[in-house]
């Protein structure tokens, strides 16, 4: 079988956690999350920027963020929470430190992905949408991270982990389990999944110059090309 | 004829610093914007439209009749929306494109703002790639920096600002409705058309939206000219692209090439099928459009001959799949992509993919019942062509054209588990223990 | 009296297209979509999402028909959904009649959409009027081909008190989200999760609670959404319906009451596209319990040696005869807001005729001097069209509100304008103390106006022909506002309407429930209106004298100038002073009331006559727009009620002046005989003082501030007894306070403040409202526990607030 299990019953759907009501967000977060909304011509264009800060700071959907993206934005907070069930990248549980993904659909999964997964649930010790106790990693099935032809993908905090196996499956695990400093095949030096979420709600890090500028495979034709000295037209490059 | 290979937009991928504005300027980069700003708004869309250039984002809709329909003369302002959500099983040349080279789709997108008058534009990128959002974020910055953004752009009198904004997950804000009310906040359902963005889009706004590498390829074709871009391609199929190959194939990259190559000559280049196996089936351009097989190696890959194959061009994503490959097993996983990936707006997506998700189980476990298959293709044909929007045609066709080619597969369904007759340890890459197969994640 | 032409009515010629469907001919309006020009020819195309109140949605995708052709020559490749699809000239549309693509797609949906329906058709409240089970027996195959597994969902959850969500029937059509967001504007419930687990939500803190909830359970096509109220109460084809008008406001909602068994089970919004279009508010739906209480009166009443016993009918008759003797003219009649056109008939013609007065009055609320010449001259006499309909709301560029919180006090109206303003953009000012809720959603602009100031504030509105302004019944506690209103109409070319809460308010006026006025806006004063009734009703003469309002009638009997009052269903605290009230009903000596239920009125009374429910009536009801809206008897009984016609009638006999009618029918037939006074009546204009001078409050008790207030459309009425879902979803009772007045009384949101008149005080929690004006506290005027007609205050009078919590 595919691995996934076939459920059925869904006894909490329907909305975020109601019965952790903790909040980190503080007046520095709601003051972010107006500058968000001020920088769209329309302020409701920041909700999802304002989720994935809401995310950085109480590591998951909380209903204090749930709350104060509807009240700054002006909507209900049906209508935020409408919104933040839609997405998959909105926890609607504590996320780990370090958040694992095994690309799993159909041409990842036959290069391998499907035993990635398994042999990363197996050490981790808990499955897909899960956090190990002691907060340090939560693990998620992915559907495609448009990174095929590094396939088997894993990404870790949405960094790229290219051309995985299991040996660099348990290494990449070991490393960030001893808080050792691991990189990104593509990307920066790996910081936390918290961090990643405050970048991606528009929040610069000021890490875009580390990692390389493409991997292999996305300069495969250009080598080949040079090789054979191919290229467009009268020295066709813009 | 053009070379085999003509790398444009993936030229400057290895230069060091690539995704910086310095070595894009020193490679010849924002001299097409320089030169686009002493033309007028038209002019440019002109040279768009001569180029034939068609958009890269799946659909192939001719880039520069798409700029040509904002209305003039609506009152409301106009918004230019680049389409970076890429997220169709197999595609992943956006990512690329814009970690090692942002520059190129800003100057585009300044270009194309300008030609449609819009002073507000968007990047929508899909969340999930932290790194490309740091490089883009950086990029947009240096642009504001040298002058390439903000008022008054190169002296023009020209205004634009870009803002880059993450997605969360969510295939079908690759939709660009969808995508609209996505980056209006909400959920990212499709909307109904009429009417078409470039009417009311974006806050009920003139609206385009085109994919990354489409843009992206804007300042080469106002560099060269378009007849520089028709002679390579195809007639109908003209210039340059990006054909993604991915799977059992022994190198597997981005490969630039006129429109028009076949996989055949794509295979070679990338070193053939994986040691010691041969080529099974494959997409032509990710896996919403129609699986080929061997047979279909000398098609050119352009909008026509794949058209002509009965797939579609799609985004070049070129998925390869050998014979150890179990055909009931990727098109289950492809399935239930479509079913997580389903908005759930309309009735045929939301309810034939989690009842098809359930009849491939049995296909794959051997548990399926006589005549399945055909009952499959039934419910599969009141899902195709009846849908809100075309996410479930994909689902749809990825579903039907395996059982096309491969039908018997299916049928050994009825009696036999996949995983038995394709031991799925040999298509991965790395030694898997057979055990794990059986008892694991698979059994 | 203004006489109002009306803009240029012209109907512009409609642009139309021609087209086939399954090869009939069909002309239609341009713009018109496939599946209601379908409509026209009488081609029924299945559909669930699609309805013609809300935008289009083609999210079902049941209504699929193929067209070969598009008008253009060339076909569409797919069969499309016809509820998205406009029509064009020439185009060919097959439905499921003459297309197998169309017959297919359609059947397939049909099997995807019970794929994840649950079996329990025989539990549902909806089945036997599903639309949904009715597609599977008519269209449906015999058999499912489905052999996996269902969705399933915890049973129903409620998304409000009233309100239940049982989501594995839903088949997501996303009619109640549209309806909340659109029409309504309350998006308290939204499309949540994704795919195959996409379900209607509410977040987990903010429940449903908009006044218009009920309309989601009518409009869901499935039983996945129901009501507390109605919840396993009936089968659909057990049930009876009739049609009826809403007693609840003056919006004239026309309805559909089911019962079964003598007993109603459920009331529903009627069709009615000129008035409530199709749908209703929670009052009018789930408010029509409070007459199966404990409470309701079956025998008649009279009081001996202090106390109230049971009696018969010519008992009672032969002790109300006598104390109404006894009293001469020297009694008063209250009449209240909820009696049909007829029954106010039947009052006024026994007050003039019978008792030889005309102390009546309807006008059971604060009532000041000069609104009932503004009644007079403005309102009365209008019929239907003369004066602003709903559709003139609809057209309106700009709607300027005046003492008036549509939402609040006549919530159809409330919708029309927000269609208006979401639909034709419209604009809509609101001149009131602070921006409601119920105006922000229709994007209104607050014009902040002290209470009290309102003729100031409507003198300085920029108005133009074609405007309209809706003047609220508490404009009149403001000096000088209705005629500010009047005249700024006259100035501007704009129109104005004169929007009463109560059902029965505007028949009254027209029945001759005013002192001033005759039936069929006769003046009292005018000779010859006098002896035209006097002539139609048989008798010598009327009084010649104007008869005394309510306050008035209300300060005389206190003051033993009155000897009697006769008192319809009136509620003492809903007038100003509740204390005068009640001193009036103590002290006037003798009193007959005429109830359904016990009251503070009845408890007083000397006889007390048990008279039929409304459910048990027919009769009239006139709306604002002076449209008339029929109420039918929907529970008939072998022993009729007695209905206030028939007491009044009894009363008549007794007193040996015959009321010449027992039957609803018949009040109206001599009303409508009788006719509206086609003699001008004199444009006068409205006073500028008020009735009562404003009460000073106590001095150094704390700030004192003006009073706003109005009544919330979930309140304290008793009309709403009983019905405790309902009750549940009522808007907290709160003080509004401006930022800067409540930090000058020293309390902030969640605070309590002490709001005190000379005659007492409540005690409420505190809101700081940012729009709200200083210098003025809002508290709801009749909210549980604290109706205001206790303190003796009305909008616009003095009050003292202290900070709570110490007291
Ligand atoms: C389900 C679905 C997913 C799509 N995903 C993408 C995507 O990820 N990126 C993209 O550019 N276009 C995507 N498209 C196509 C867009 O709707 C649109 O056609 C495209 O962005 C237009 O740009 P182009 O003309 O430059 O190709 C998708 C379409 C569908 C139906
Ligand atoms: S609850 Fe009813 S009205 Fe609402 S989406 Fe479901 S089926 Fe439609
Ligand atoms: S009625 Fe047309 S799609 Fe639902």
């Amino acid at each position: 079988m595919s691995g996934h299990e076939f459920q059925s019953f869904f006894p909490d759907s329907g909305g975020v956690d109601m019965t952790d009501t903790s909040t980190n967000i503080d007046a520095t977060t709601l003051a972010e999350m107006r500058q968000l909304a001020s920088r769209y011509p329309e302020a409701r264009s920041a909700l999802l920027p304002m989720l994935h800060l809401v995310q950085s700071v109480d590591g998951r959907i909380s209903p204090a963020g749930i709350e104060a993206c509807a009240d700054i934005l002006g909507i209900t907070t049906a209508q935020v929470s409408g919104v933040a069930t839609f997405y998959t990248m909105y926890r609607r549980r504590p996320g780990g430190k370090h958040h694992i993904g095994v690309c799993t659909t159909a041409l990842c999964a036959v290069m391998g992905g499907d035993a990635l997964l398994e042999q990363v649930s197996e050490k981790l010790g808990i499955g897909p949408d899960e956090t190990t106790p002691d907060g340090k990693f939560s693990l998620e099935r992915l559907e495609c991270n448009a990174a095929c032809d590094f396939a088997p993908v894993m990404m870790v905090n949405w960094e790229f982990m290219d051309n995985m196996t299991p040996e660099k499956a348990q290494q990449l695990i070991d490393d960030l389990a001893a808080d050792k400093e691991v990189s990104s095949t593509r990307g920066a030096k790996i910081t936390s999944w918290r961090e990643a979420e405050r970048v991606l709600a528009g929040f610069s890090d000021g890490r875009a110059d580390e990692g390389p500028s493409a991997g292999e495979a996305s300069l495969l034709g250009k080598k080949i090309a040079d090789e054979k000295g191919w290229a467009a037209p009268k020295g066709g490059k813009a | 004829m053009a070379d085999k290979l003509t790398p444009v937009l993936s030229a400057n991928w290895g230069t060091e610093n690539s995704w910086k504005i310095a070595p894009y300027k020193k490679g010849g980069g924002y001299k097409a914007l320089a030169k686009a700003l002493k033309m007028t708004p038209d002019e440019v869309t002109g040279v768009v439209k001569d180029s034939g250039l068609r958009g890269r984002g799946g659909a192939g809709f001719p880039t520069g009749m798409k700029w040509s329909f904002v209305p003039k003369d609506n009152p409301n302002p106009k918004y230019l929306v680049v389409n970076g959500d890429e997220s169709e099983p197999g595609t992943c040349k956006d990512m690329p494109l814009l970690l090692a080279s942002p520059h190129t789709l800003i100057e585009g997108m300044i270009i194309a703002s300008y030609a449609i008058n819009c002073h507000t534009a968007f990047v929508y990128i899909r969340g999930e790639v932290l790194h490309v959002h740091r490089r883009m974020q950086a990029a947009v910055a240096e642009a504001y920096q040298a002058g390439y953004l903000g008022k008054n752009i190169l002296g023009s009198g020209f205004d634009l600002d870009i803002i880059v904004h993450a997605g969360a997950g969510a295939y079908i804000c690759g939709e660009e409705t969808a995508l609209l009310d996505s980056l209006e906040g909400r959920r990212g359902q499709p909307r109904l058309r009429p009417p078409f963005p470039a009417v009311a889009g974006l806050y009920a706004s003139p609206t385009v939206i085109n994919n990354v590498e489409s843009i992206s390829s804007v300042p080469s074709i106002i560099n060269h000219g378009p007849s520089w871009f028709t002679s390579m391609g195809t007639e109908k199929s003209a210039g340059f692209t990006l054909y993604s190959l991915s799977g059992h194939v022994k190198n597997p990259g981005q490969f630039e090439a006129p429109l028009g190559i076949t996989l055949r000559e794509l295979l070679e280049l990338a070193g053939g099928i994986r040691e010691g196996h041969e080529l099974k089936f494959w997409t032509p351009g990710g896996s919403s459009t129609p699986i080929l097989t061997p047979d279909h190696l000398d098609i050119p890959l352009d909008y026509e001959g794949m058209a002509g194959a009965g797939t579609m061009l799609g985004t070049k994503a070129l998925q390869i799949f050998d014979e150890t490959t179990s055909v009931v097993r990727t098109t289950l996983r492809w399935a239930e992509f479509y079913k997580h990936e389903s908005c759930g707006k309309c009735t045929p997506c939301r309810e034939g993919n989690w009842w098809m998700v359930q009849m491939l189980r049995d296909f794959e476990a051997g548990k399926a019942a006589d005549g399945d298959v055909d009952k499959l293709l039934d419910v599969a044909s009141n899902v195709g062509g009846k849908s809100f929007c075309a996410l479930a045609d994909g689902a749809v066709a990825c579903v039907t054209s395996a059982i096309r080619h491969f039908r018997s597969e299916f049928e050994a369904g009825y009696t036999t588990p996949a995983w038995e007759l394709f031991p799925y340890e040999r298509s991965a890459l790395f030694a898997v223990p057979a055990k794990d197969v059986k008892e694991g994640v698979h059994a | 009296m203004s006489v109002v032409t009306k803009p240029d009515q012209a109907p512009a010629p409609v642009e139309t297209v021609t087209l086939t469907i399954d090869g009939i001919e069909v002309t239609v309006p341009k713009g018109t979509l496939a599946i209601r020009a379908a409509e026209t020819i009488g081609i029924a195309i299945p559909r669930f999402c699609d309805h013609p109140l809300l935008d289009p949605q083609g999210a079902c995708r049941q209504c699929m028909v193929e067209i070969p052709d598009a008008g253009n020559g060339r076909g569409f490749p797919k069969p499309q959904a016809s509820c998205t699809i406009e029509v064009a000239p020439g185009m060919k549309i097959q439905t499921q009649r003459t297309s197998e693509v169309a017959a297919k797609a359609q059947r397939g949906m049909l099997e995807l959409l019970l794929i994840n329906h649950p079996l329990d058709c025989p539990i549902c409240d909806k089945g036997g009027e599903c639309p949904l089970q009715n597609q599977a027996m008519s269209n449906g195959g015999g058999a499912s081909r489905y052999n996996g597994v269902k969705r399933t969902y915890p049973k129903p959850v409620p998304i409000s008190a009233q309100i239940l969500l049982d989501r594995e029937r839903c088949v997501l059509c996303a009619r109640c989200t549209r309806f909340s967001e659109q029409i309504a504007g309350d998006p308290f419930i939204a499309l949540v999760e994704r795919g195959a687990l996409q379900q209607v939500g509410r977040y987990a803190d903010e429940p449903y609670d908009s006044y218009f909830s009920g309309n989601v359970v009518q409009i869901c096509p499935v039983g996945a959404l129901t009501s507390a109220a109605y919840r396993f109460q009936s089968r659909p084809f057990d049930l009876v319906s009739t049609d009826a008008t809403c007693e609840h406001c003056a919006a004239g909602c026309q309805l559909r009451i089911d019962h079964r068994h003598g007993v109603v089970r459920r009331r529903l919004a009627g069709e009615a596209p000129a008035i409530n279009e199709e749908w209703n508010c929670d009052k009018g739906r789930f408010a029509f319990v409070s007459g199966r209480g404990e409470d309701r009166l079956r025998t008649p009443l009279v009081r001996e040696n202090g106390e109230l016993r049971a009696a018969s009918w010519p008992e009672a008759i032969d002790a109300a005869v006598a104390g109404l003797a006894a009293a001469g003219k020297k009694v008063g009649v209250l009449t209240g807001g909820r009696l049909t056109l007829e029954d106010s008939y039947g009052y006024a013609k026994f007050t003039r005729a019978v008792l030889g007065t005309n102390n009546i009055d309807f006008r059971a609320r604060p009532v000041a001097e000069g609104e009932a010449a503004f009644l007079v001259h403005q309102v009365a006499g209008r019929t239907l069209g003369e004066g602003l309909t709903y559709t003139d709301l609809e057209n309106a560029k700009n709607v300027f509100l005046v003492g008036f919180e549509p939402e609040e006090e006549s919530p159809i109206v409330f919708l029309r304008l927000r269609k208006a303003v979401r639909k034709k953009g419209q604009s809509v000012t609101a001149v009131a103390p602070l921006l409601s809720a119920g105006n922000a959603k229709l994007k209104a602009t607050l014009v902040p106006t002290l209470p009290g100031a309102e003729a100031e504030a409507v003198a300085g509105l920029k108005l133009a022909a074609g405007d309209v302004i809706l003047v609220g019944e508490r404009a009149a506690l403001a000096p000088g506002a209705l005629s500010a209103v009047v005249e700024a109409a006259e100035g501007s070319g704009a129109r104005f309407a004169w929007v009463p809460r109560r059902a029965g308010d505007r028949g009254a006026i027209e029945a001759g429930c005013l002192p001033s006025l005759l039936p069929g806006a006769r003046p009292v004063t005018d000779v010859a209106a006098r002896v035209d009734v006097a002539t139609a009703w048989g008798i010598e003469s009327l009084p010649p004298l104007e008869g005394l309002e309510a306050p008035a009638m209300l300060a005389a009997a206190a003051d033993g100038d009155l000897a009697a009052l006769v008192i319809a269903g009136v509620e003492l605290s809903d007038f100003a002073d509740a204390q005068l009230a009640r001193a009036a009903v103590e002290k006037v000596g003798f009193v007959v009331s005429l109830e359904s239920r016990r009251s503070e009125v009845t408890e007083a009374a000397d006889v007390v006559f048990p008279v039929a429910l409304l459910e048990e009536h027919s009769g009239t009801f006139w709306n604002w727009e002076h449209r008339p809206g029929r109420v039918n008897t929907v529970i008939k009984q072998v022993n009729a009620p007695m209905t206030d016609l028939r007491v009044l009638a009894a009363l008549a006999d007794a007193l040996g002046t015959p009321l010449g009618f027992r039957t609803a029918a018949q009040a109206l037939a001599e009303f409508t005989e009788l006719g509206t006074w086609d003699q001008p009546i004199k444009p006068e204009v409205a006073s500028r003082t008020r009735g009562h001078a404003p009460k000073k409050a106590k001095a150094a008790a704390g700030d004192a501030v003006k009073l706003a207030t109005w009544r919330m459309l979930l309140d304290g009425g008793r009309g709403q007894d009983g019905e405790e879902a309902l009750a549940a979803t009522a808007k907290p009772t709160v003080a509004r306070l401006s930022p800067a007045q409540a930090a000058a009384v020293g309390v902030d949101t969640g605070d309590s403040v002490v709001v005190t008149s000379p005659a007492g005080w409540y005690e409420l929690a505190v809101e700081v409202t940012e729009s709200m004006v200083d210098g003025a506290v809002w508290v709801p005027t009749n909210s549980p526990g604290t109706p205001i007609g206790e303190l003796g205050v009305v909008h616009g009078d003095d009050v003292v607030l202290s900070v709570g919590g110490a007291q």
